[in-house]
């Protein structure tokens, strides 16, 4: 197991390049200018003078060698700095962000936590109630539960979040006025009243992930429990005479829920990525909403960054998940 | 009783107290939300309107356009004019005097050096100043003494009032950008995030493209103001939502320019919590005809090069006809409602500029037709598309994807249907479009269609730069780059002699008349500009937010410090 997953790790390396590369090169392809976004009013040999600045004048290998120079040495040094008071990085060129000008792993710092309370906290409640639900559904199947329950999840696949957001809003916020429409990200939890401010303001955009997250996991917990509920070992454990709730809750629970753990982790590195749309809808002002206005201001830099942590998010999930699943079910050995 | 009387009196003048003796940070919290995120607050840095609008209530140029484009002293003790002696008689400089007794928000005193090593910041070679435009001629800036500036200029400037005029140019404080010049200046975060400013309000987090928080400028000169302790700035989402935080849910005091439907906007008003008002300044929304020929057919290097003159728009009437066309007030009614109003000029505003040209607010289809007819183009073939010497009249439209813009090229397609034209239609994501990438074929620069439309306007109150952008030779092209502000490839030896004059002119009126004769040969004389809307900005307020003038001529939030609670 160990060797499988420093294997796995070693494998990882190229792949990442690989990826940074092609992310680079479809951004460098990609027709755009960091510039356009600029008023016409700004003559374009100023225009010029200021894509200079920005050191888009060279070449793209040396632009490409840069980033990951900064990437990979100059970023850690100065984490490593920031965490012991050493002084390695000495003064030398982060990762500067197009727009804003400033290092692009600070503002990356500043997002995270909004995404993680609100993109983070819908995955777990999505996670807690999909599950119960899929086991349900699977037991009683096609009962008026499992009915219901398939309905829900077909309008949380079915309807994007973008129809969901507003509607929301509409109902919540102008119509009713129990919620806040626009996300205060500088509210800081320190007492009741500010937690309850913050429980407010995350109730619809978590509702409205919640919903769509459910949907997903309790489709995949519904069916991997009725391909389960079908095997011979569960009838030899309703002949040896077991009552129904350790069948379900104590065998088939447990293997079923194999599949779906893997499912749950791939889907982790999602959270990270925030929900570009929702979080626009609501203002969440998070990592999603970032890596869309930096695509916008064609900020090449934030979105190298932000999209390679995805990929390296992404690779490292499928290898946890496929640990996991070696780890829950002993059939399977990677040795 | 005396007692009882006497504290009802007191209570009775506490009530008053407010309207009467302002006090600073008085008015408690002010939020206002921008659906573009401020980035950056130094301007000089980005030239975005979001940086800019959001950085003008922390920095402060020596002077601001007020709502009537005029001109007002801010940190300047006067504006410098001819007449008071501030600019030498030959407009080669300008001498600027700061009122005494200013200080910077850290208290420390602001000194001409400020204002020297402003310009400075800005003019250095490797900065890409995004303002750099703004000090184009400036020779040197000599500081006369701590108070005193003079710009000297290479040349004549009929309009000195380009560095530190508007909130494009604001001054920064010499000691906290001393050591971010040129290639350093992006190193410098704390301080672009933070500048140090005269302005009513000072920084106290700023999160990029996020939001920002501000408190009152302890040193601000008016003792009075601002009215308000603290503002939160709020970044992001789009105009819709804005609207809506302002009008329907009133969770914010004011929401910038809301491009919305006007439908939308009265609907939202409808709910009684804000008011949207409206401003008018010098955007144009337009088509530019191109002189050159687009056609695919062409060897690449020679498409939209004045080498191949268009086969039929270089015909100044096929030109009108397609102009008279256009029903004007429609497209307004369709797409700006309170926010437009139908022009025929490329210079609509300040009044002294603005021709009283109007002739093609009437739509004329009959009209159109004879231009057509007489020119020879009929539809020969009844394929519905006139033609002459096998010349289809077949045009290609592009512009940028936006609502408002789709409905305008829907709308006018069908009126030059009309007219016999047949109309191909294009959009175009803003970022390529606007985009100057040279090696994109999709710029509006390289213009690789008939006709396209956007909007333009200029900084402040003089065109002059403006219209002289359309002088021979200065097109976008394969060996600029085609980097160019002459779209539609211009070339009129009469205008170019007109740009010089212009240049030289000092008198107000004179420069007027000049303006209005070159706004006319672009527009009504020769319909390579086809202006359809003269676009004011919309913006929004919560009913209980006073003191707003709305303002296209510099900064929405030039009057920032005098806004306070209704109460």
């Amino acid at each position: 197991m160990l060797t499988y997953t420093i294997r796995r790790l070693i494998l990882a390396v190229p792949t990442l390049l690989f990826i940074a590369l092609v992310i680079f090169l479809l951004l460098e392809l990609a027709p755009g200018d960091p510039m356009a976004e600029m008023p016409l009013t700004i003559p374009p040999e100023v225009k010029e003078k200021m894509r200079e600045a920005l050191g888009l004048g060279q070449p793209w290998y040396v632009r490409f060698y840069l980033w990951l120079y900064q990437f990979f040495v100059v970023e850690p040094q100065y984490w490593i700095d920031g965490l012991f008071g050493t002084n390695f990085a000495d003064g030398a060129q982060r990762i500067i962000s197009f727009q804003s000008r400033s290092p692009v792993f600070n503002t990356i710092a500043e997002r995270i936590p909004q995404t993680l309370w609100v993109v983070g906290m819908s995955y777990v409640v999505g996670v807690l109630i999909a599950l119960p639900i899929g086991i349900i559904s699977a037991v009683r199947q096609y009962s008026w539960f499992d009915n219901f329950g398939t309905f829900v999840s077909m309008v949380g696949f079915s309807v994007p979040t973008f129809f969901t957001g507003v509607l929301l809003i509409v109902i919540f916020s102008v119509n009713l006025g129990w919620f806040p429409s626009i996300y205060d990200t500088t509210l800081k939890v320190d007492d009741w009243p500010s937690f309850v401010k913050q429980l407010k303001q995350m109730a619809m955009p978590v509702f409205v992930l919640a919903l769509y997250n459910a949907a997903q996991i309790s489709r995949f917990m519904r069916a991997s429990m009725l391909d389960n509920l079908g095997q011979d070992y569960v009838r030899t454990a309703r002949a040896k005479g077991m009552t129904e709730k350790v069948v379900v809750l104590k065998h088939v629970l447990r293997n079923s829920l194999i599949p779906v753990v893997t499912v749950i982790a791939l889907g982790v590195p999602q959270v990270f990525g925030g929900a570009i749309i929702t979080e626009q809808v609501f203002k969440v002002n998070g990592l999603g909403q970032l890596l869309i206005i930096a695509i916008h201001g064609n900020d090449v830099p934030m979105v190298l960054t932000l999209t390679f942590i995805f990929a390296v998010l992404i690779v490292v999930f499928n290898l946890i998940a496929d640990i996991l699943y070696g780890v829950l079910d002993p059939r399977i050995r990677y040795d | 009783m005396k007692i009882k009387t006497a504290l009802a009196g007191a209570i009775a003048a506490m009530a008053f107290a407010p309207a009467a003796f302002a006090e600073r940070g008085s008015d408690g919290h002010l939020s206002i939300i921008y659906w573009q995120a401020p980035s950056i607050l130094n301007p000089f840095l980005s030239g975005g309107t979001k940086d800019i609008e959001s950085s003008s209530m922390i920095i402060e140029p020596l002077g601001r356009y007020d709502q009537n484009g005029n001109m007002v002293p801010y940190l300047a003790a006067e504006i410098p004019t001819v007449a008071n002696g501030g600019v030498s008689a030959d407009l080669t400089s300008i001498t600027w005097k700061l009122q005494s007794g200013l200080l910077w928000s850290d208290g420390t005193p602001v000194t001409s050096a400020d204002i020297k090593f402003t310009a400075d910041y800005c003019m250095h070679p490797e900065g890409g100043c995004a303002q750099a435009a703004k000090f184009d001629k400036v020779s040197s800036v000599d500081i006369v003494d701590d108070l005193t500036v003079t710009v000297h200029f290479s040349q004549a400037m009929p309009n000195p009032y380009g560095p530190f005029m508007g909130g494009q140019s604001p001054i920064i404080q010499k000691a906290q950008f001393e050591n971010c010049m040129g290639a350093k200046a992006p190193e410098c975060t704390d301080a672009n995030f933070g500048p140090i400013g005269t302005g009513p309000f000072r920084v106290t987090e700023f999160r990029t493209n996020d939001v920002i928080q501000m408190e009152a400028n302890p040193n601000y000169r008016d003792p009075a103001k601002p009215a308000f302790a603290t503002v939160t700035f709020k970044g992001g989402g789009d105009a819709t939502a804005a609207g809506r935080a302002v009008l329907e849910t009133g969770e914010f005091d004011y929401a910038w320019n809301l491009q919305l439907a006007p439908d939308v906007i009265d609907s939202m008003a409808a709910a009684g919590v804000g008011t949207a008002i409206s401003a008018f300044g010098s955007l144009v929304e337009r088509i530019e005809v191109n002189l050159t020929d687009p056609s695919s057919s062409l060897p690449e290097g020679e498409r939209s090069t004045v080498a191949h003159p268009h086969p039929f728009l270089s015909n100044a009437n096929v030109r009108k006809a397609l102009s008279i066309a256009i029903d004007r007030n429609l497209l307004v009614e369709v797409g700006y409602g309170r926010a437009g109003r139908p022009t025929c000029n490329l210079v609509p505003a300040p009044a002294l500029y603005a021709s009283d040209n109007t002739e093609c607010l009437t739509q004329d289809i009959e009209g159109a037709k004879a231009l057509l007819e007489a020119e020879g183009y009929v539809d020969t073939n009844g394929d519905g598309v006139r033609e002459k010497d096998g010349v289809e009249l077949r045009v290609l439209y592009q512009t940028s994807t936006n609502a408002v813009r789709q409905d305008f090229q829907a709308l006018i397609k069908e009126w030059w249907q009309e007219i016999g034209v047949a109309t191909e239609l294009r959009n175009l994501d803003a970022s390529v479009y606007f985009g100057g990438d040279p090696g994109s074929p999709d710029t509006y620069q390289k213009f690789y269609a008939d006709v396209e439309m956007y909007a333009n306007n200029f900084d402040g109150t003089d065109p002059q730069a403006y219209l002289g952008a359309y002088r021979c030779g200065t097109e976008p092209k394969p060996s600029s780059q085609w980097q160019g502000e002459n779209i539609n490839r211009f070339c009129d030896p009469n205008y170019d002699a007109l740009i010089d004059q212009l240049a030289q002119t000092g008198d107000l009126e004179e420069r007027g008349r000049l303006g209005r004769m070159m706004n006319d040969m672009m527009t009504k004389d020769s319909n390579v500009i086809i202006p359809l809307v003269d676009r004011g900005r919309v913006s929004a307020h919560a009913n209980s937010l006073g003191g707003v003038v709305l303002n296209t001529w510099d900064s929405e939030l030039w009057n920032v410090s005098d806004w306070y609670r209704i109460k």
